[in-house]
């Protein structure tokens, strides 16, 4: 079986976030990494083709120093990389990046037969959740949101589908998209042969003219039905006081205050 | 994909996904109804609510008092469990038939998998997790030799974890789409013996590749309190060190009348369940009072409790980001604090 895994780079919001001065976000301090959900969704499929030995692509859409989170990917285990790059790709909103991803997917299908696609829930920076599902949409694809479980039982999947009180156990039709929680799994860590091999390895790339049944106007930021009014860094409320009591008595005394001064008690 | 101004024209009125498990009505559905009446307003529009599922028009009414105006019912033994695909169609059929200019979807683990791939059916944009939603114009300062477009809708929305903002339009497509997390927007006291128009609308389901099948459905069991209705929030992070030692947090709760609930890492250590948890992939909680207690502030948390009124963090960990939100913070060991805390505050309420 054939699976292909999309992922993305993101900056890393995890602990390290910085703030400027003024309450504002310190961009430039902040890692760039493989967005989690993602990797949880690449970890899930590795899992797979050390039990069904499934043949892993993984696929990105972004900057061309967007390949290095494809190495990592390999480095981790990884078969094949594809980038998805292009001037007039940029701006994207969840609906033309979809709309290319799903097109750089008819590629790939062409000459392969895939049977999974996977995808993180959703990306750390956005936040939307909603590429996933739209690739579905676009493909024709079955989509599986929320996966805690993946298994395969011939050309069928069956996945744990988490919602907010239950779960339900979904069996889907293949070719099928599944959009994976971190939950899933603990993702593996890459190995020193993996990086070695990672760093010769081939990563395909892909550009406008490589997209199949694509129209020009649904591509980039002129293709997206969303655009920005306004935005900007949020400005925090900011920190309020911080103490270092000598002793648990003294913390304890300080809260107290605090809450009576406020009325809670 | 533009549409033309022709197209745009006919799509008018404002639609809410009523979203239903088990045939109850979910009270972002009854938000999403507060709002929606909110923006008709200036449209000088009609609310409509969208209810889909099987065996569900008993619940007409409720939405009727929380503000629709109509209520157009899809009602099929396929729609019984939430799946995307009889959903989608049901959803995506009733906006192709009646072409209303908002559509507006709770942002739950249904509708963050409704709301997509619906948009990508109609081929319109969705912005995610909306906070506000106005109307006005776009782009919002004229632009000499750009038309300038009145009565939009104005989505606003967290970003990168809650820190940045974002205002987006959708001023080419119809119909705008938007998902609003629960527990942000307000629902309107519910009007006794209101009534709605009702219209029953069937799209026809015949199942193809796309329609999974549910082989089992697990619900949760046990105590199923909902953090986001609670005053006093005492939430737990990995460094509380055991499922055990949550204990101590619960005592607390308990004193202030309050529940606790927990950081991310928490759940995914497997210490409290999904239900429990605070965040950008959790709840949003607003509560009069906040602990953070042995919670590093990672930004999906804090996304989900910085409109708390109070926040009281307590972590030995000096630098811990979630000294940047809290109003008071106290480096120190949980440990010795909290107990001694539940006990002062026992005797403090005790003694009024």
């Amino acid at each position: 079986m054939k699976i292909i895994v999309c992922i993305k780079q993101v900056p890393d919001t995890k602990g390290g976030v910085k703030f400027n001065p003024d309450g504002t976000l310190d961009r430039a301090a902040m890692l760039a990494i493989m967005n989690p959900d993602d990797k949880a969704g690449l970890e899930a499929a590795l899992r797979l083709k050390d039990q069904y030995g499934a043949e892993v692509t993984v696929l990105t859409m972004g900057l061309p120093k967007a390949a290095d989170v494809l190495r990592e990917a390999l480095a981790m285990g990884a078969d094949k990389a594809v980038l998805v790059t292009d001037r007039v790709l940029g701006g994207a909103d969840t609906w033309a990046t979809s709309t290319t991803i799903a097109g750089a997917i008819r590629k790939l299908q062409q000459t392969d037969k895939y049977d999974l696609i996977i995808t993180g829930r959703q990306a750390i920076d956005g936040d939307t959740a909603q590429v996933g599902p739209q690739i579905a949409e676009h493909l024709g694809y079955p989509v599986i949101s929320y996966a805690q479980d993946i298994k395969v039982e011939g050309d069928k999947v069956i996945v744990q589908r988490q919602y907010d009180d239950r779960y339900h156990v979904l069996e889907a039709q293949m070719p099928c998209l599944i959009t994976a929680l971190a939950e899933l799994n603990e993702p593996r860590y890459m190995t020193p042969g993996g990086i070695f091999d990672a760093c010769a390895a081939e990563v395909l790339t892909m550009g406008r003219a490589d997209l199949v049944d694509v129209e020009d106007g649904n591509l980039g930021l002129n293709g997206s039905p969303t655009k920005i009014a306004k935005a900007s860094d949020k400005v925090r409320k900011g920190a309020g006081e911080k103490v270092t009591p000598d002793s648990p008595e003294d913390a304890v005394a300080y809260i107290v205050g605090k809450l009576a001064e406020k009325h809670v008690i | 994909m533009k549409m033309t101004e022709e197209q745009i024209a006919q799509y008018k009125g404002v639609f809410v996904f009523a979203q239903q498990v088990d045939n109850e009505v979910s009270g972002i559905a009854y938000e999403l109804l507060g709002k929606a009446k909110e923006l008709a307003q200036p449209l000088d529009a009609q609310v409509t609510a969208v209810l889909i599922g099987s065996g569900v028009a008993n619940l007409v009414d409720s939405l009727a008092q929380y503000g629709a105006d109509r209520v157009i019912v899809v009602d099929d033994p396929e729609l019984k469990e939430y799946r995307t695909e009889p959903y989608a169609h049901a959803l995506a059929s009733v906006i192709n038939e009646f072409k209303p200019e908002i559509v507006l979807v709770g942002a739950t683990a249904i509708g963050r998998d409704l709301g997509p791939t619906v948009s990508a059916r109609v081929a319109t944009g969705l912005t995610a997790d909306c906070t506000v939603l106005e109307i006005g114009d776009f782009p919002l300062v004229a632009i000499p030799g750009q038309t300038q477009k009145h009565n939009q809708l104005l989505m606003t929305r967290p970003a990168f974890g809650g820190n940045t903002i974002a205002t987006i339009a959708c001023p080419d497509n119809r119909p705008q789409m938007a998902t609003v997390r629960p527990g942000v927007m307000q629902k309107i006291e519910p009007v006794a013996g209101a009534k709605a128009e009702v219209v029953n609308y069937n799209p026809g389901f015949t199942p193809n590749n796309r329609y999974v099948t549910i082989k089992e459905v697990v619900k949760a069991v046990g105590d199923t309190v909902d953090i986001m209705d609670a005053k006093v929030l005492v939430s737990g992070g990995r460094g509380v060190g055991s499922p055990e030692n949550f204990k101590i947090l619960e005592d607390l709760a308990k004193v202030l009348g309050g529940e606790v609930s927990c950081s991310r890492a928490v759940v995914d250590s497997g210490w409290k369940p999904k239900d429990l948890q605070v965040g950008q992939t959790g709840k949003t909680v607003r509560p009069h009072l906040y602990f953070a207690i042995g919670i590093s502030g990672a930004i999906q948390h804090v996304a989900g409790m910085e409109e708390s009124d109070i926040i009281v963090a307590i972590n030995k960990d000096e630098d811990a980001p979630i000294f940047d939100v809290a109003d008071y913070g106290i480096v120190g060991d949980l440990n010795k604090i909290v107990p001694q805390l539940t006990e002062a505050l026992k005797k403090a309420i005790a003694e009024k």
